[in-house]
């Protein structure tokens, strides 16, 4: 941890929302690549990224998963974008308690976008062939700041409170597993 | 396990609001496919060729694709069959969208409609759960405007829709099932629907669907990407716009309508305006278009934007497909302006935008000739426009007139009568077709209109170029990397293809050339058909991604079922001929199977005869155009030469092809 660089990439989805067609390519093809074995079986419900889909109001917004976040937000916010009113929830990423995005359907368990690993770019990004998702690498500046322990064990603590102590201690397991 | 499919279909008795879920034989997906292969053998098996479109005992049923579902770019089609009202044989209209991936990740194939509901009612099916919901506050509201109140009811944004408008309540014989921004229009289904009392069926999935073997199925999935991005980027020089790429035809992108304008008919399929396309009118409509339109749109997993928004002032935004854009236009002799606003009402009411112009340019022209009388019109406003406003209304309704107009120009005519017949001049099989009134009989259309029953030329055409290119050397190009063709005798017979002299229309290609195109032709809509794939991706276009070299590698990868090009074709023969028994059974015959007396000027009535002769053989066919019992033998269908038998329609003569020959022409 000593030896943190001062800067790291940053991988991340570009979303162009005026160039997406609502096809969920990317639906069908995150879920394919993340199932087990890999591409065995496909369902959009259990995809990384969704897609807001509301043809009548022109409403289309592709969002890849992020964190787990174990409360919901205080307020919700409205946003008017060219004249079209978005809930901000359309616009988050977090698998949280206030709705069922971002979670496995059977077990309720969060996802998170892993710009699928091991392929020269996220398989979302390249099924999308209308470019309203590309892939970019950018390096950004980092604080030579170490993690502090005691900020893991609050996030694991809320986690627990929210899930109970046995599913938290599989989540990890699985994890550590996965990893290995 | 089931690959592919789900294995179960939702069959529901309407009547009793009887709801179950069946498993089905996984030995009727290897001999039928899914999609249109599956639902024939249902409407064969339990739908007796004496049960009317709008008896309880006729079925509606919604049948995904083998393959829908599944990350194979574009396969999102849904095919209704029935038995249609208009033409009281088979219909099997089909519509993209979103609807029958939906079904498949709730857990089924299949919705099976039996039966009739008291009151009007809509099915919301999520996952395991299945409800018969009140719609009684729906009634009467527009197809679009129902998803968009279901979905709020629900609190189930992402749930697909498929329903009727107004149309379909009052049973008009054009009635169309509208869904995402696609349709399934043709042969009065929405009218089945209707009288069934089914208002929409609400869909919501999140189960897995698996494939065979997961590396394979995927490797194919890329190398049609690939082909998609190559195709794109190389538009096919020498052939119209709308030909040049993939896709449905790109109505939503292209401003340029020379073409349709100046070569199909206007008003009642009647009239041709070769000049009509100026650059007046091109701004004007681009203008139009532009400012109507909001996005370009996608079905499910698929790259081509076929579709899109289109927001009017002063009216409800609603999505477009294709040819309807220009339509309504053309059916009135107005603008664009008109067309897509009209169209807004017609998509919501839920009519098809083939017939729907046509039937209400067909009743002013009996109007004009005082066919029928003005008394017949009450309080029909003066203006050319507000005339086909009033007829809109007035057919979707089933008010005055409209009742009668409400059943399509062919059954339309003969109720009125007085001469009206020689106005419903533009049918087959009593099914408005395209607007095209052509001079020089080409041999190869002429076959698929006589034989086609989708009853519309675009399920059954493509692949083969609509025209001979100009030079060798374009010739030469083409065929380079056509690797679609079944085999390289379809290179040469395009190679050898000239606009004028011996090796030009009606004689070549010859009849056996014509008769080959069409089979390879009607064969691929039809594996599309069971598969669920768009024909934009497949049987349409040139030179297409998928085509029935890889076909056979997408089946056994996908749904597990060892698969190659010669079974695939005869599975595909096996339930295009079950199609053909269904409809044999209601009364088809040779004598129906003819294009409209003036669809071409030039018309060569010994050739023909010939023409169909010869593809009635080549598919196995009597003179009658009945299956014989040896082809249906060696399809294993044994059980429709016994229905036949019993039936009388084949007869146990030593050689019933003959015997029915000489039957038909005695």
């Amino acid at each position: 941890m000593k030896n943190t660089p001062k800067t790291k990439t940053i991988k991340t989805i570009k979303i162009d929302i005026d160039k997406c067609n609502g096809c969920r390519a990317c639906e069908v093809i995150c879920s394919s690549f993340h199932a087990t074995p890999k591409y065995s079986s496909n369902n959009p419900a259990r995809s990384r990224i969704r897609v807001t889909r509301e043809p009548i109001r022109d409403v289309y917004v592709p969002v890849y998963a992020g964190d787990y976040a174990a409360a919901e937000c205080a307020g919700r916010d409205k946003y008017t974008i060219d004249g079209k009113e978005y809930d901000e929830c359309v616009f988050c990423r977090a698998a949280c308690p206030s709705r069922d995005e971002f979670k496995e359907p059977d077990s309720g368990l969060p996802l998170k976008c892993d710009m699928c690993e091991g392929e020269e770019e996220p398989l979302c990004v390249k099924w999308c062939m209308v470019d309203a998702l590309t892939y970019e690498e950018r390096e950004v500046e980092i604080d030579d700041e170490e993690l502090k322990p005691e900020e893991i064990e609050a996030g694991l603590q809320s986690l627990v409170n929210k899930h109970g102590l046995d599913k938290v201690a599989d989540m990890v397991a699985q994890l550590a597993k996965a990893k290995r | 396990m089931r690959y592919a499919e789900t294995g179960f279909n939702l069959e529901i008795d309407l009547t009793r609001g009887n709801i179950e879920k069946v498993a089905t034989d996984p030995q009727d997906t290897a001999l039928y496919l899914g999609g249109l292969g599956t639902n024939t053998k249902l409407i064969w098996d339990r739908v007796a060729p004496e049960v009317e479109a709008f008896s309880p005992d006729n079925l509606l049923i919604f049948g995904t694709g083998l393959l829908c579902g599944t990350p194979a770019t574009g396969c999102n089609r849904t095919i209704v069959s029935t038995i249609s009202p208009q033409t009281k044989l088979m219909a099997f209209s089909m519509m993209g969208g979103f609807w029958a991936p939906e079904l498949k990740y709730a857990g089924y194939d299949k919705v099976i409609l039996r039966g009739k509901s008291p009151e009007l009612v809509y099915l919301w099916i999520k996952d395991d759960k299945v409800e018969i919901r009140d719609a009684s506050h729906l009634r009467g509201k527009g197809a679009v405007e129902t998803a968009e109140l279901i979905k709020a009811e629900l609190k189930e944004p992402k749930a697909q829709v498929a329903a009727i408008g107004m149309a379909g309540e009052n049973r008009v014989f054009f009635a169309s099932i509208e869904q995402g921004r696609s349709s399934a229009s043709r042969g009065g289904i929405g009218a089945v629907m209707g009288d069934k009392g089914v208002k929409a069926i609400v869909v919501r999935g999140s189960k897995d669907l698996n494939v065979a073997e997961p590396a394979k199925y995927m490797e194919l999935c890329h190398e049609v990407l690939a082909y998609i991005k190559h195709r794109e980027s190389n538009p096919i020089p020498g052939v119209m716009p709308i030909l040049a790429g993939l896709g449905s035809p790109q109505e939503m992108k292209v401003h340029d309508e020379k073409w349709h304008t100046e070569n199909f008919m206007w008003g009642n399929s009647r009239e041709r305006r070769k000049d009509f396309w100026n650059e007046e009118i091109e701004k004007e409509w681009t203008e139009t278009l532009e400012k109507a339109r909001t996005r370009l749109v996608s079905c499910f997993n698929c790259p081509m934007e076929c579709g899109a928004t289109i927001s009017l002032p002063g009216l409800p935004t609603y999505m477009m497909k294709c040819f309807t854009k220009l339509t309504y236009t053309m059916g009135a002799f107005s603008n664009l302006d008109f067309g897509l606003r009209i169209a807004q009402k017609a998509t919501e009411y839920g009519v098809d935008g083939f017939s729907t112009p046509q039937v209400m340019a067909f009743a002013l022209e009996l109007l004009e000739n005082d066919i029928l009388p003005a008394a017949d019109f009450p309080d029909m406003p003066d203006d050319n426009e507000g005339r086909f406003y009033y007829l809109l209304d007035k057919i979707v309704r089933r008010e005055g007139i409209g009742d009668i107009l409400a059943n399509g120009t062919y059954w339309a005519a003969k109720q009125i009568g007085n001469g009206a017949e020689a106005y419903a001049h533009n049918n087959i099989k009593k099914t408005e077709q395209l607007p095209l009134k052509l001079s020089m009989l080409n041999p190869v259309y002429f076959l698929m209109y006589a034989t086609g029953e989708k009853m519309n030329i675009t399920q059954i055409e493509g692949q083969f170029p609509q025209a001979p290119f100009a030079t060798k050397e374009e010739r030469e190009a083409f065929v380079a990397d056509w690797i679609q063709v079944p085999d390289d005798r379809f290179k040469q017979i395009l190679l050898d293809w000239e606009f004028r002299g011996e090796n030009s229309n009606p004689y070549y290609p010859t009849i056996d050339m014509s008769c080959a195109i069409v089979d390879w032709q009607e064969t691929m809509h039809y594996i599309d058909d069971a598969l669920g794939q768009c024909a934009g991706l497949s049987s349409f276009p040139l030179k297409p991604p998928y085509h029935i070299h890889n076909y056979p590698q997408f089946i056994t990868a996908g749904a597990g079922i060892a698969m190659d090009e010669e079974q695939l074709k005869k599975a595909a023969k096996r339930y295009r001929t079950l199609v053909r028994a269904v409809n044999i059974s209601r009364g088809m015959r040779r004598k129906d199977e003819k294009p409209p007396a003036n669809h071409w000027k030039k018309r060569f009535p010994e050739l023909e005869e010939q023409l169909l002769d010869a593809y009635y053989q080549l598919k196995g066919w009597n003179n009658d155009g009945i299956p014989t019992r040896e082809s249906l033998h060696d399809l294993g269908l044994d059980y429709v030469s016994d229905e036949f038998l019993k039936r009388g329609i084949l007869t146990v003569a030593e050689n019933p092809a003959v015997a029915n020959a000489v039957e038909a022409r005695a």
